[in-house]
């Protein structure tokens, strides 16, 4: 036969469709109108803008101790009152968001690189690699998260770093899990075959193949592992173990005020409370809103 | 049938259009469809994906999806108007009067209840509970054929084969006696021989039971052995109607005709012409049409085509066509050139030479001989045919060449005379880019986070050992070679049709200029104007490069379309090897025989065909003697069950794994192989 390239010898390709909106493009879109979503980014980003500015627009400094005026209820002057040393607690409040939206955000991007390495190799590798490291991750998961911060804090000393590590790692099995689950559906697939065909390494295979489609599912876990991370962080900060003094931290706070709520001054505990509920509950709407909108 | 609405049609639409709301839009699906069946008739839709055939089914019910509407027309099921049944009237009609059968009976069956339970559970809607539901329900199974209907009342849907489940999905469907049935592609997942044993028991049903069937398929050739009429859909409109035999056979509508002339037929081997093709694309959901909707496809249309839609034209005698110029609808010049140059025969050493493959995997503690003692040899430029009912064990042996599974110790793959390691890893990098594929399905072949570009300079860089300016330049040569454009090469493969995608997963393969690629159902999942441009490609792309196909499909007229040889699998045995024509045209094995008959046929009325009995038995658990005893129409005693048959060469080259010796074989099947030589 000839080789030409008879033009007519088949039909013209047809233009790509550029009409319909990228994978990622209906995600945005479908974010944009969800009702969840919007809110808990709202919550959430109202307490970034108190993280990041708060100390500019708070009316006094958070630290500066006032004896004389300890334990005011809340009034004019002082809106959520003041604490045992006379610090204003609504100035406490705002500017707490800082260390725990320092602190939680990155043990949460630890966990989440950790676990997905992990995830990826368990899962492309399957077998006793797998099976190994499944046992060793449960085995880890089955341990409180306080037992392993004692530990860590006894070998490494207190500060965020530990925190963030502490976290981070026992976060990452979940996160892993997850990954595993993912990777397991799509190295069934046969691009995973044409891989191997064309005799990629592993590395190839799981980071640039494979990686990509799992992002989704990866994205999902991630969000809702920050609120798990800020609650934790909350709760080492709140036994000691987290955030140091003087920090004005929410958890720190409520550690150090809750012998008080006996004596009738709920002010000093009650708003660090809800500051702590109200940015768990954003980060969880947000969650929800990225779960809706890669499974709709 | 007792109801009095035998008089009425069993089903009238008239002027219906549907919608679907994309993007605040609607998109008109279907353009004043009118069509009628009258009671006790089968009508036939076909038409390409996209067409709008399943809307129909769809809109008869009211089970559009939420986002779809009748946006003008009316329904009427018995001359009962369906558009003006209230929730409790319509949930009535859907019980009483109208069922269907799907696609998948694998997702239309609970996989959680017994077969008994959701069978009775019918009948206990019509209030009839207990005993005599149960006994019904047996009736019903009986009525499909089903054997051994009380063991499988127990079952659950997971243990029955997909012919079984579509057995027990029709047997629900006719349980209410309805007076529409409604058939959505109830083939198209089965396999040859089950969907010829279905289609049997559907055109027996249909004598026993005068209900009416809308038959919906993009199988021409089912369609023609099943319906009295039947109605061409396309863009949404009925463009041809008629008998089934005057459609078939003197079509009036250039669509029709094209359609028809996609399918190789009548034996066509590639060596005798190409494929005819459609050019161009259907018209989007909601795209808007002036003038004839196929009119930018079609090499008759004229500027009265383009500016002035066609009415239905009336031709008499029932028929009907959209078309301005039906009177020569025939005289369709050819889309795509038939002639070829004739290819020489080599007589080259085989490329390939596999002697005694064997692969057996374990299956709970018992050994599962999925390829068992396999060998076969193809030269430079050759196509080897893989064919067998599923199960046969024609993908393992695929995948074995490949690499992708290691095969059992003993036994040899040589390529180009040198052995190939059993593990793709230990393959050289000249091996492993000589032996590549096509998958089945390239939604799942192509990664689809890359872009085309990604996924061939990919493929240029591993396989073909190129970077920089000379990957560029071949990148070039290689979209051009399977007639993609640089417009593509930015994409991502979901913005591409399912055609397209394919002939980039095809480019891919021809990345490094293997000397063997595998095409695995290359073409199941297309519609067949496109899978006659792929197969067309394919041909084109072997003569010129000379490469050996191993070609795996279910369909047997795409096999013969493109085989020069062919091997015939049975649990993981070849029961017979050759020429393609030899095969083909006889003497064949009995299951050779079997699955040629099974094929439904475009132009031949129907002949007495050879059923298989029963289900394909577990590769785990083979039958003693020769393996396709428990099911051979021509089984002659003992020897059969008792002592496996050799490969034994009934002509040079052509080997039978028989007992029946070549020259009986001859003698019992002449009269087929007349008749199964069309015209």
């Amino acid at each position: 036969m000839s080789a030409t390239d008879t033009p007519a010898s088949l039909p013209a390709p047809s233009a790509p469709d550029a009409t319909r909106r990228s994978p990622w493009g209906e995600v945005l879109h479908s974010l944009s109108r969800s009702g969840t979503f919007l809110t808990g980014l709202f919550i959430l980003l109202f307490w970034v803008v108190c993280a990041l500015f708060g100390q500019h627009f708070v009316p006094y400094d958070p630290l500066e101790s006032d004896i004389i005026n300890a334990l005011t209820p809340p009034a004019a002057d002082h809106w959520f009152g003041t604490d045992q040393l006379g610090r204003d607690v609504f100035s406490r409040v705002i500017v707490g968001s800082r260390d725990i939206l320092t602190v939680a955000p990155l043990a949460t991007i630890l966990a989440t690189i950790a676990g997905t390495a992990l995830g990826l190799v368990i899962g492309y590798f399957r077998g006793i690699v797998d099976d190994i490291v499944s046992r060793v991750l449960e085995a880890f998961m089955a341990i409180p998260v306080v037992i392993i911060a004692l530990l860590a804090i006894v070998a490494l000393g207190t500060s965020k770093i530990t925190v963030i590590v502490v976290i981070g790692l026992s976060f990452a099995p979940i996160i892993a899990r997850t990954v595993r689950s993912a990777v397991l559906a799509e190295r069934e697939l046969d691009y995973v075959a044409a891989a191997k065909l064309r005799h990629e390494g592993a590395l190839h295979t799981m980071f640039v193949e494979i990686l990509p489609n799992v992002i989704p599912p990866i994205l999902v876990e991630t969000t809702v592992r920050l609120g798990y991370a800020i609650f934790a962080v909350a709760t080492l900060s709140f036994m000691g173990f987290g955030i140091q003094p003087p920090s004005p931290d929410w958890g720190l706070s409520i550690s150090s005020n809750y012998g008080m709520i006996g004596g009738g001054f709920w002010w000093t505990v009650l708003f660090d409370a809800l500051a702590i509920a109200s940015l768990v509950i954003g980060v969880n709407l947000v969650a929800d809103g990225v779960h809706g909108a890669f499974n709709d | 049938m007792t109801e009095p609405s035998q008089a009425a049609n069993a089903l009238e639409l008239k002027d219906l259009s549907v919608a679907y709301r994309v993007g605040r839009r609607d998109r008109a699906v279907l353009r004043n469809v009118n069509l009628t069946i009258k009671a006790g008739e089968a009508y036939g839709l076909v038409g390409e994906s996209g067409c709008g055939k399943s809307t129909v089914a769809l809109s008869v019910v009211r089970y559009l999806p939420r986002n779809g509407s009748i946006t003008g027309g009316s329904i009427a099921l018995d001359g009962k108007d369906v558009m003006k049944l209230d929730s409790e009237a319509l949930r009535r009609a859907r019980a009483d009067s109208v069922s269907m059968v799907y696609q998948d009976p694998g997702k239309a069956l609970n996989p959680s209840l017994r077969i008994g339970r959701q069978l009775t559970e019918i009948f206990e809607l019509a209030g009839i509970t207990g005993q005599a539901a149960e006994d019904k329900a047996l009736a019903m199974l009986n009525r499909v054929r089903i054997s051994d209907p009380a063991s499988v009342m127990q079952r659950y849907p997971h243990q029955l084969s997909g012919g079984m489940q579509q057995r027990v999905a029709i047997a629900m469907a006719l349980a209410n006696d309805p007076s529409m049935l409604i058939l959505d592609e109830p083939t198209t997942g089965l396999d040859a021989t089950v969907e010829a044993e279905v289609l049997d028991l559907i055109g027996q049903l249909r004598r026993e039971l005068s209900a009416s069937i809308l038959f919906i398929s993009h199988n021409l050739a089912v369609v023609s052995n099943m319906c009295d009429r039947v109605g061409v859909l396309y863009a949404g409109m009925l463009v041809e109607e008629g008998s089934t035999k005057d459609v078939f056979n003197d079509p009036r509508h250039p669509y029709t005709v094209a359609l028809l002339r996609c399918l190789p037929r009548g034996g066509q081997r590639k060596d005798q012409g190409r494929l005819d093709t459609i050019p161009g694309f259907l018209p989007g959901i909601g795209a808007n049409i002036v003038g004839c909707a196929f009119a930018d496809r079609c090499a008759l249309a004229t500027e009265r085509c383009r500016a002035e839609p066609p009415p239905l034209y009336d031709l008499g005698g029932g028929r009907l066509s959209r078309c301005h110029y039906h009177d020569k609808a025939q005289s369709l010049p050819r889309a795509t050139p038939a002639e070829i140059a004739a290819v020489q025969p080599k007589q080259a050493p085989p490329v390939l030479q596999v002697e005694g493959l064997n692969k057996t995997y374990a299956s709970h503690g018992r050994p599962l001989r999925a390829v068992k003692d396999v060998s076969v040899s193809l030269r430079p430029g050759e196509t080897l045919g893989l064919v067998g009912e599923s199960g046969s064990g024609k993908t393992t042996f695929a995948r074995l060449l490949l690499g992708l599974v290691p095969p059992d110790d003993g036994g040899s793959i040589e390529l180009e005379g040198k052995k190939l390691a059993p593990r793709l890893a230990s393959r050289s990098e000249d091996q492993v880019k000589a032996v590549q594929i096509v998958f089945q399905n390239p939604d799942s072949a192509l990664n689809r986070s890359h872009s085309i570009r990604h996924i061939l300079s990919r493929a240029l860089k591993r396989l073909g050992g190129l970077s920089g300016k000379t990957l560029d330049t071949r990148l070039e040569k290689l979209v051009r070679s399977v007639r993609l454009t640089d417009r593509h090469l930015a994409v991502k493969p979901r913005q591409l049709s399912g055609g397209l995608k394919q002939r980039v997963a095809i480019a891919r393969a021809f990345a490094g200029d293997p000397r063997i690629v595998v095409c695995d159902e290359p073409t199941s999942a297309l519609d067949v104007s496109v899978q006659a441009a792929i197969l067309n490609l394919l041909a084109d792309l072997q003569s010129r490069q000379d490469v050996s196909y191993i070609f795996i499909s279910h369909d047997l007229g795409v096999v013969r379309y493109l085989s020069d040889k062919i091997a015939v699998l049975y649990l993981g045995r070849i029961m017979e090897f050759g020429p393609s024509e030899a095969v083909f045209s006889g003497p064949h094995h009995p299951y050779t025989e079997a699955l040629l008959s099974a094929v439904p046929k475009l132009d031949r009325t129907e002949s007495s065909r050879i059923r298989l009995d029963g289900e394909i038995p577990s590769a785990a658990n083979p039958p003693t003697g020769c393996v396709f005893h428990t099911r051979c129409p021509r089984k002659i005693g003992a020897i059969c069950e008792t002592q496996e048959p050799q490969l034994t060469e009934a002509q040079p080259g052509h080997t039978i794994r028989c007992h029946i010796p070549y020259a009986e074989l001859a003698r019992l099947q002449a009269p087929r192989i007349t008749a199964a030589e069309p015209a």
